[in-house]
């Protein structure tokens, strides 16, 4: 079985189909950027993009995946390494406290502003609640998304 | 096996909440010079003569190179900077090296920050808890960057041919006043190697107001590491040859293995090995279950569910929270064992003007990490090294050794990244699991606790009910307080204790404090903000309800309990606290006109050496029929939203404004998240709730807006603030909802009595 990730083709050999995409990530292709937080589709916290849409890993069989293309948080940086506008926010920001969750949260910032470049309040609160945040950074993860689409714009217009 | 031994757990409590010195913490506060033999205990071979991966990112060689303790490290490649604790989202692992830094006077951006290993003679007590990194080693780091600082001057004077006193230091650089020359300390690091560590006294640390850095936005240091997903986390450690494993405990603590479909299990894909531990005794270290061991943690979860396990439960907890409620629905009739008693409470209360008195219970609940307890284990040649997310490192040690039957000298630690702590990894029962696994294991395993086990063998909160009693004399002034508190007792133990009298024991006339505790088997332990968390509610709630009997402002009448500015026990200063409820009254608008349906509420608590006062704006809507709660009671449903809260902290000066805010920030939405629909029940000895779908943390639409206000310092030292933030936030909230709607909550969480959060 083959699974495109970050643009990268893997053979995954005779590997069990049922297997969830979250643990291939993980303990197959060790990007251990996608998190485990609860199992059952509740958290956010295993959150990759499936064609560019926000998909809770946890639950989803590898086999399902066919040929759309995974992103995962190792693979969001430009080719060059640069941070993303979400990304860079988050780190100017300092959004983060544990930090377990982050790479979920921001997966799924990253669905919403590619489907919505200008997210309202509610959009981005209606968009983030299947993310959890045990440690309540709450405010600054929408204060993230916030400036990340503003720049986003600002760029868009600018060049 | 017979009866659980819960040694430790209540040590561990008492240290947290500071009644009692935890192992970690000793040896701790001074800053240890570093002879050749620690040079090499840091650089290189340690404990079992395993190697130690903590090394720099970049290569330093021997010679050239500055280290003059444990925390710095310069050559000509940059600034090194050691971070002594457990990082577990408070942020030390920035906010601790920024204290050497700005007494080093180096320039944050030529900082790298690295994670210090495991090594008490060197950083005396290393833990995460208690909010006690930050007022532990505050003086220590000072020193520890002073005094680098003063031999990068004395390397730059001897270079130079001139005198010390006529140098300064600046941004990483030692500059002489006069001619405005300068030079790097990269520059001088072979220099300063060459130079004696001088003492204490000849280091003369920075006038606080010459602070460059501290009080500044700093970010966190693994932040771009995070945003990348780099492996940073105990659960993302990933080794050669590694395996995966679960481990399954009887729902019931303290039941046994009597069999198991262990050959089937061991027959299913991916799995490597299968088999019973029998468990040492204790609650704390080894509890008997079934280990599977696979080629991929989905392969063990995967043979787990298909485990089938006859349990003996002759010992087994047999906890029913119903049982518990209905036997504190008695007791609270009964006079219990008097833990304090000032004054004369019987005869206040009956010649008071008038009386209130209420019942308030809370339920239990979990910490609940975002990162599911995990640790890697590797057992070899009669050493054992771990790769473990803890809050105490050096209690692992000891605890792994001893499940082992090994010295702690044969036991490596690299301290790892937490994703969330809250007290619940002060607990290391997970590293002797795997501990004990990796010794039936031919290489490394990783140990993975799926969240159901989380949630199913956490150290819970307890639960708890206090019967409360007061009254008011006939100038509306509290005269007379009971407090009658029905709590858990774990092996004996109570899991808490008010034997201090508890706020406001010691500002009042006539007060009784009462204590009686009801058995339980599941461990009950520290919880962000022990005692604190659950206290804060029901005295502040119960200030509220008095002055209201008496016809009186509350804001008013908390400021009166408080009386002169004076320093009370245990570090609370009345001044202090007098101060917060104005700020925050003031920042709030105490007093102002709010539509109906809407009200402001106002509550203090002074823990972790923090004085905290927080207000809440919120809305309650209208009856919108009953629902049934937990306990199958109807109760009548409404809607709450808390718009706003207002928070005013006295923890003496802030040393990242950054992470400071995020700490007020995270505890307001993790205690109203707390308060309004977290609890675990329990029936038959067992869990009721399994995972987040029934066990329901707050989401971003519930967020409300937080203003954060710090006062200003004066001579105050810095303490922590990882916890005291938390336990005013639900008072202030129910005493909003009763302004708003004349509703007096009695339960957390609250949607007991039918609330629920929009
Ligand atoms: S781990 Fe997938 S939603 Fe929680
Ligand atoms: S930052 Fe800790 S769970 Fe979100």
């Amino acid at each position: 079985m083959n699974l495109r990730v970050n643009g990268v083709t893997h053979d995954l050999g005779g590997i069990d189909p049922q297997t969830p995409l979250l643990w291939v990530l993980r303990d197959h292709l060790n990007l251990v950027g996608t998190k485990y937080g609860c199992g059952i589709s509740q958290c956010g916290a295993c959150t990759v993009l499936l064609d560019g849409e926000a998909m809770k890993s946890c639950l989803y069989p590898v086999s399902a995946v066919g040929s759309a293309e995974v992103t995962t948080i190792e693979g969001l940086a430009g080719r060059n390494g640069e941070l993303n506008s979400l990304q860079k926010a988050w780190v100017e920001l300092d959004v983060a406290q544990c930090g377990y969750c982050q790479s979920g949260q921001i997966m799924a910032a990253e669905a919403l502003l590619r489907s919505n470049p200008n997210p309202s309040d509610s959009d981005i609160d209606e968009a983030m609640e299947s993310n959890l945040c045990r440690c309540g950074t709450y405010i600054r993860i929408k204060n993230a998304v916030k400036v990340a689409a503003k720049r986003n714009s600002v760029d868009e217009i600018g060049g | 096996m017979g009866k659980l031994d819960y040694t430790g757990i209540s040590e561990i409590v008492a240290a947290v909440t500071g009644e009692r010195q935890l192992d970690d913490r000793v040896g701790a506060a001074e800053v240890v010079k570093l002879d050749r033999r620690e040079f090499l205990k840091l650089t290189g071979v340690m404990g079992g003569g395993l190697m130690l991966a903590f090394a720099a990112p970049r290569a330093f060689a021997q010679n050239g190179t500055f280290q003059p303790n444990g925390y710095i490290r310069i050559d000509q490649s940059g600034i090194l900077l050691y971070a002594k604790n457990p990082e577990i989202g408070q942020g030390v692992k920035t906010s601790l090296p920024m204290i050497v830094a700005e007494e080093l006077d180096a320039a944050w951006n030529d900082v790298e920050v690295v994670q210090s290993p495991i090594n008490q003679s060197v950083y005396g007590a290393q833990f995460a808890g208690g909010s006690m990194s930050i007022p532990m080693n505050y003086q220590p780091l000072r020193q520890a960057g002073a005094t680098a600082r003063t031999m990068m001057v004395q390397a730059a004077a001897k270079r130079w041919g001139v005198d010390s006193a006529s140098l300064t230091t600046q941004d990483s650089h030692v500059i002489q006043t006069a001619t405005g020359n300068k030079l790097s300390y990269m520059d001088l690091a072979g220099e300063a190697a060459q130079l004696d560590v001088p003492n204490e006294n000849d280091v003369t640390l920075k006038d606080p107001k010459d602070f460059r850095l501290l009080g500044n936005r700093i970010t966190g240091v693994d932040n771009e590491s995070l945003v990348r997903g780099e492996a940073l986390f105990g659960t993302d450690t990933i080794l050669p040859g590694m395996k995966y494993a679960v481990y399954h405990k009887c729902p019931a603590i303290g039941g046994t293995v009597k069999s198991a479909n262990i050959e089937e299990i061991k027959k299913m894909p991916g799995v490597v090995d299968a088999f019973a531990l029998d468990g040492k005794g204790s609650a704390m270290e080894l509890l008997p279950g079934v280990a599977i061991v696979a080629d991929s943690t989905w392969e063990a979860i995967n043979a787990k569910r298909a485990l089938r396990v006859e349990w003996d439960e002759t010992d087994a907890s047999k906890d029913s929270w119903t049982d518990a409620s209905n036997e504190a629905e008695r007791l609270r009739h009964e006079d219990g064992r008097r833990v304090a008693n000032f004054g004369d409470f019987d005869a206040a209360f009956a010649s008071s003007k008038s009386q209130v008195s209420s019942f308030y219970q809370y339920h239990f609940v979990s910490h609940a990490p975002m990162e599911p307890q995990n640790c890697t284990a590797s057992f070899k040649d009669g050493a054992l090294e771990l790769w473990a997310p803890t809050q105490t490192p050096g209690s692992a040690i000891g605890m792994a050794a001893r499940v082992c039957g090994i010295q702690p000298n044969r036991v490596a630690l690299h301290q790892l990244r937490c994703g969330g702590g809250f007290g619940r990894r002060l607990y290391n029962d997970f590293v002797c699991e795997a501990s004990a696994i990796a010794q039936h294991v031919d290489g490394p395993v990783k140990l993975q606790w799926t969240r159901e086990d989380d949630l199913a063998y956490d150290l819970f909160r307890a639960g708890g009910f206090h019967q409360m009693d007061g009254s008011v004399d006939s100038q509306g002034k509290i005269s007379g307080w009971r407090n009658r508190f029905i709590t858990f007792e774990v092996g004996g133990t109570p899991v808490s204790s008010m034997n201090r009298g508890v706020y406001p024991g010691g500002l009042l006339q006539n007060v009784r404090a009462e204590q009686v505790g009801l058995q339980w088997s599941h461990r009950c332990a520290a919880w962000r903000a022990p005692n604190a968390n659950v206290f804060a509610f029901v005295v502040g709630s119960f200030v509220h309800e008095l002055a209201h009997a008496a016809g009186r402002d509350h804001l008013e009448v908390l400021l009166e309990t408080f009386g002169e500015p004076r320093p009370m026990g245990g570090g609370m200063h009345t001044g202090r606290a007098a101060n917060v409820i104005r700020l925050a009254a003031q920042k709030a608008g105490w007093g102002r006109d709010l539509p109906q349906g809407r009200g402001l509420g106002v509550a203090f608590y002074y823990s972790h050496q923090g004085h905290i006062a927080e207000v809440a704006e919120v809305s309650v809507g209208e009856v919108e029929g009953t629902t049934k709660n937990r306990r199958g009671d109807s109760v009548d449903r409404r809607k709450v939203t808390v718009h706003k809260v207002t928070v005013a902290s006295d923890v003496g000066p802030i040393i990242n404004l950054s992470g400071a805010e995020n700490q007020v920030e995270g505890s307001v939405v993790d205690a109203l998240s707390t308060m309004m629909d977290l609890s675990v029940t329990f029936e038959n000895g067992r869990i009721q709730q399994n995972n987040f779908d029934s066990y329901k943390m707050l989401r971003m639409p519930s967020t409300p807006e937080v203003a954060t206000h710090f006062v200003e310092p004066g001579e105050n030292r810095p303490t922590g603030l990882g916890e005291p933030v938390f336990p005013p936030l639900a008072p202030a909230v129910c005493n909003a909802i009763f302004a708003a709607c004349g509703r007096r909550v009695k339960t957390m969480p609250i949607s007991e009595e039918g609330f629920y959060i929009a």
